[in-house]
Order: structure tokens, then sequence, then C-alpha cells
């Protein structure tokens, strides 16, 4: 493929973007769930740094996720009403506890990695669980809501305003995306790749390897915790079901039903998946076997993704 | 004081006992195929489902035996028509098809027995208490200690003794060669799944008779079982065996003095063992 053809690709994206709070609705969707597709592909293409750019199989990444959300969940409901410190809270949580647990898995590989990025994950959710006086419990976070950003000359009311809080939304998620293109252009970033292609030759060059995956898991970690803030903001909610092991798998099946090995697969797999979960959970209540037939009919017929196929049949 | 501490370390070794059951057969599994079964939990679940449905007909010893064999049939059909798929291929791919399943397993339990906890009976002669003093030991807790220990025995004896055991064994190690000296590997990958599958069956049918039935029933077991893989060391049956014990009495001792933390002290001690000895216990150096 030649370069303006991709650049196309980039700018058509960004286009569809951008005007999606305006052909969403005529299109029989609406402008929360365009929000929803946007939180969730940031996750999915933070996972998909680890996983598609680095090789390193994650399965935990809600622990992080759902970090950010309670973090942001707890400065707005007991601290201060600010959306800006809430998020900034959030993301830090959530990055100093991928920071911390880091060190115990970088030295995994395959299952075993994925293995323990679940077991280490669950700690979270049963913290969030069984803490009931401050995080709710089963019953999460409520009773607290976004508030509306004042910029001293004027107020981006993103709490009553749905356009207003899918272009707040789409900003971070540009500002996120953009940094993880640059990273992966970088020698960092090109690091990152050689060690997914041959970790051996890599370590033989005299990369440090587990150094390597460590920041990488890091700075994964950080960006979904950064969608798990926003998460939290467009619900004005949070419960432990986000930081559960399913919905780790969830993102794993975007990335995967998208494309891993394309930039843009993660967030067409999370449009795709939940839209059709945004389907079906409203015509059935067996949506779970529906949405575990997903998984299945990716993996055994769709392993490359959507932009896989798309891209085999342009070459070919 | 006593008689607590000995309570929560005998519930705590019922328990663990159940953790590695279920993490043999999962261990089982991972070490010839490479396949973590998300949906082992959901195996259990079905194995307990059958046997709810047979102990009317069959009753109770009846269903003991013939509920984990229906089991691993079904666990026989899975593996062959879809996990089969997809040996060889990057591990991503078996942890979401089996993630998948887990999901279509609890979803389908839940559609045809229902949402809500269901009761069946274990004979009366288990469930008496077995003296005044020690009023915890129900004859059924003892029984199922005993169970876990005797499938235990019985699986080290057919993987040391028997054929099927050296051939399951030699393929954890070296499966390429295994093929090379004519072993029909997709059937032995095909059984020892379904040996597995088994035993999830078997720990359900005991689960349920303890802890009632519901289509989630596995979910609380799964976590465990992956920590005492870890702990126990990624292609050692033992170590699976002993983690499990490990982190069940841990947690039953735990319960004694720090109640809200008795989940936790699972993870604590993982951590511990991936800090000290990333393999695990009894773990091979460079398999992961």
């Amino acid at each position: 493929m030649d370069k303006v053809n991709v650049r196309t690709g980039d700018v058509v994206i960004w286009l569809l973007l951008l005007a999606a709070p305006y052909w969403l609705p005529l299109s029989g969707g609406y402008v929360e769930l365009g929000s929803r597709v946007l939180i969730l592909a940031l996750a999915a293409m933070a996972l998909n740094f680890l996983l598609g750019y680095t090789g390193v199989l994650s399965f935990g990444h809600a622990a992080y996720f759902g970090l950010g959300a309670y973090g942001t969940a707890i400065v707005m409901k007991y601290y201060v009403e600010s959306t800006p410190l809430a998020i900034a809270f959030g993301v830090v949580l959530g990055t100093v506890a991928a920071a911390i647990i880091g060190p115990f898995i970088a030295r995994l590989r395959g299952v075993y990695f994925a293995m323990c990025t679940i077991a280490f994950g669950q700690v979270f959710y049963f913290i969030a669980f069984q803490w009931r006086d401050f995080t709710g419990g089963d019953d999460g976070l409520s009773a607290w809501h976004r508030a509306p950003i004042n910029f001293g000359f004027a107020t981006l009311d993103i709490l009553n305003n749905n356009i207003s809080f899918y272009y707040f939304a789409l900003a971070f998620f540009a500002a996120a995306v953009a940094i993880m293109a640059f990273l992966l252009r970088s020698p960092f970033g090109r690091t990152l790749l050689a060690i997914r292609e041959n970790e051996r030759r890599a370590r033989f060059l005299g990369i440090p390897v587990d150094r390597h995956i460590w920041m990488s898991w890091v700075i994964s970690c950080a960006f979904v915790s950064l969608a798990g803030a926003l998460y939290a903001l467009l619900n004005d909610f949070v419960d432990p079901r986000a930081l559960r092991w399913d919905q780790s798998g969830n993102f794993v099946i975007m990335a995967v039903l998208g494309g891993m090995r394309n930039f843009w697969g993660p967030l067409i797999g999370a449009a795709i998946f939940i839209v059709l979960q945004d389907y079906i959970s409203s015509h059935t209540e067996n949506w779970m076997s529906f949405v575990g037939l997903i998984f299945m009919l990716v993996v055994l017929f769709f392993p490359r993704g959507v932009l896989g196929l798309v891209k085999r049949r342009a070459t070919s | 004081m006593g008689t607590l501490l000995f309570f929560n370390v005998f519930n705590g070794l019922i328990i663990g006992a159940f953790y590695a059951m279920m993490a043999l057969g999962l261990s089982l599994i991972l070490n010839l195929s490479g396949v973590i079964n998300f949906a082992h939990g959901g195996f259990l679940a079905i194995g307990a489902y059958i046997a709810y449905m047979l102990i009317p007909y069959i009753g109770f010893w009846g269903a003991l035996i013939v509920a984990p064999v229906l089991t691993a049939i079904l666990g026989l059909a899975v593996e062959r028509s879809l996990i089969r798929r997809l040996y060889g291929r990057d591990p991503l791919y078996s942890l979401l098809l089996t993630f998948g399943l887990s999901f279509i397993i609890e979803d389908g339990t839940r559609f045809i027995w229902g949402a809500q906890g269901l009761q069946y009976q274990v004979p009366i002669w288990l469930q008496s208490p077995l003296s005044n003093e020690l009023f915890f030991l129900t004859g059924y807790r003892v029984f199922m200690v005993g169970m876990v220990g005797v499938m235990v025995l019985a699986l080290f004896l057919i993987l040391n003794y028997t054929r099927l055991g050296l051939r399951i064994r030699a393929g954890t190690l070296d499966l390429e060669t295994v093929s090379v000296l004519g072993v029909n590997v997709r059937i032995l990958r095909n059984l020892n799944f379904g040996l597995g599958i088994y035993m999830a069956g078997l720990a359900g049918v005991l689960a349920a008779g303890m802890l009632g039935l519901q289509p989630t029933i596995g979910d609380s077991l799964i976590m465990p079982s992956f920590i005492s893989i870890i702990i126990g060391g990624l292609g050692s049956l033992p170590g699976t065996l002993l983690g499990g014990l490990l982190i069940g009495v841990a947690s039953g001792i735990t319960t004694v003095y720090l109640p809200q933390a008795s989940e936790a002290v699972m993870y604590v001690m993982m951590a511990a063992v991936l800090l000290v000895r990333p393999r695990g216990l009894f773990g091979e150096e460079g398999r992961f």
C-alpha cells in the first residue's frame, strides 16, 4: 500500500468521527452510543498498543480501565466536583497501579502472562467489591455527576449537552491516539515491533526486553485508565463490572474483531461490537449467548479481523 | 480459638481440594495443548446440573459416577469440533474461544435450569456431624476430602502407570517427538481434554452438594484455580495440587484473624511467588 492511500484512510476516519453527532441520529443511532464507541475504542486501541504492537497478551486490562473509572468517580463524589481533576486522578491511579504490577509480570510470556494479568486484575475487582463504605461494593458509585468545564472565558456544558460531551471525549481520544501513533513511529515503537517479531534477536541486539515490555504495559494501561475515566463520566456511574475479567475479554475481542495488526482496527472492532451488543441486548434476554457466539465466530472465521480481511482482498 | 482455627483450617483444606481438582484439570489441558480453558467453570456447572437431573432416577451415587462421564463426553465433543482447530495458533485465539464458550454455557444453564439456586439431596447419613464436639465435620465434608484424595491418587496412577498417562507426560515435554514416534497426537489431546473435563465435572457434582447449585457456581472457583497453577508452576501437576491446597488453607487461616483479607491472601501469595520465583514453585525453567 502506498502512503497516499493510508493518509486518505486517516482523513476519512477523522472526518467521520468529527461529524458523528450529526450523521449518527440519521442512521438510527444516538449521540451517547457514539461517545461509548469512542471511549471503548480508545480502551481497545490502548490495549492493542501492547497486544498488536508489542505482541504481549494481556487479559487484565479491565482492571486499569476500572481503576481510572473509580478514581474519577471517587474524586467527583467525595472530594471536588472538578472534571479535569477527577480525570487526572483516575489516570494517575490506573497508571501507578500498572507500574507497580508491571515488574511482577514483565518477565513472563504467552499464556503465562495472560493468566497472571487476569489474576492480578481480579485483585482490584475484589477491592472494589468488598470495600463497601468507600466504593459502594456491588452497587457501585452513583449519585454524582460530571461537572461542566469552566475555561474562564467560556463554559463547556458537558453535563446537559450530549454533543458537547462527545466532542470533549473526542478531544481526549485524538490526543491519546496521536501520542500512541507518535510513539509507534519513534525508535521506541520500532523497538517494540522488533520485540514482537523476534524477541530473541532483539535480546541479542542488547535491547532490554523486559524493561521495554514494562514500559509498553504502563503506557497501554495509562491510556486504558483514561478511557475508564471518560467511561465513568459518560455514565455518571461506575460499578465493579467495569473491572471484571469479562470486560478485559471485551477489549481483546474488539481489537481482534477490527484487526490487531492495523492501527485503526480496534476502533472498527469497537464500533461493530458495541452496536451489535446494543442491538442484541435490547432484543433478547439471552444476550450473553450471542456475545459468546460473536467471540467464537470471530476466532474461527475472522481471526485477522475486518481490516485484515479487507487488506488481504486488496493485496491479492 | 483452637477449635475455630481447626475448623477454618479444615474448611480451607476442603476449598483448597476443590481449587486443586479444578486446577489439575486446567493444568492437564494447558500443559499438553497450551490452551487456557476459560470454560472450565462452565463445565463444572454442567456436571453439577447433570447430576441434579439424574439424582431422582439413579440416586446420588449413580449420579456421582455417571454425571462426570457425561460431562467428559461433552468435553470430547467440544474439543473435536471447536478447540482442535486452534492448536498451533496464537494462544490468544483459544483463550477467546473458551471465553465465548463460557458465556454461552453460563447463559445456557441459566436458560435451561433458571437463575435461582437449586438444592439436591446428598444421602442422609452423610449430612450428620461426626461428633458433637466437632459439629462442623459433617460426613459430607470428610467424604469430599476423601473423594478428592482418591481422585488425585487415581490421576497420578493413570499418569504414571498407563500408556495414556505416559504419552500425556511425554507430550507435555515434547509433543513433536511423541508425534514422530507414531502416537496419534490428535486423539491424545482429545482424551487429555476429556480427562480434564471429567475432573471438572466431578468437582461440580461434589461442590454442588455443599455450595448449592447455580449457573455461576464455577465463577468463584476459576480464579483461585489460576492462582494454584501460577503458584505451583506451569507444567507441574504436583505443583498445581500443592498450590491449590496451600491457598485454600492460607485463606482458611486468614478467615480467623482477618476475614476481609481471606480472598486477598491468595493474590499476595501469588505476587510473592512471582517475585521470588517467576516460574512457580515446581515450574520448569524457560517453559514460558
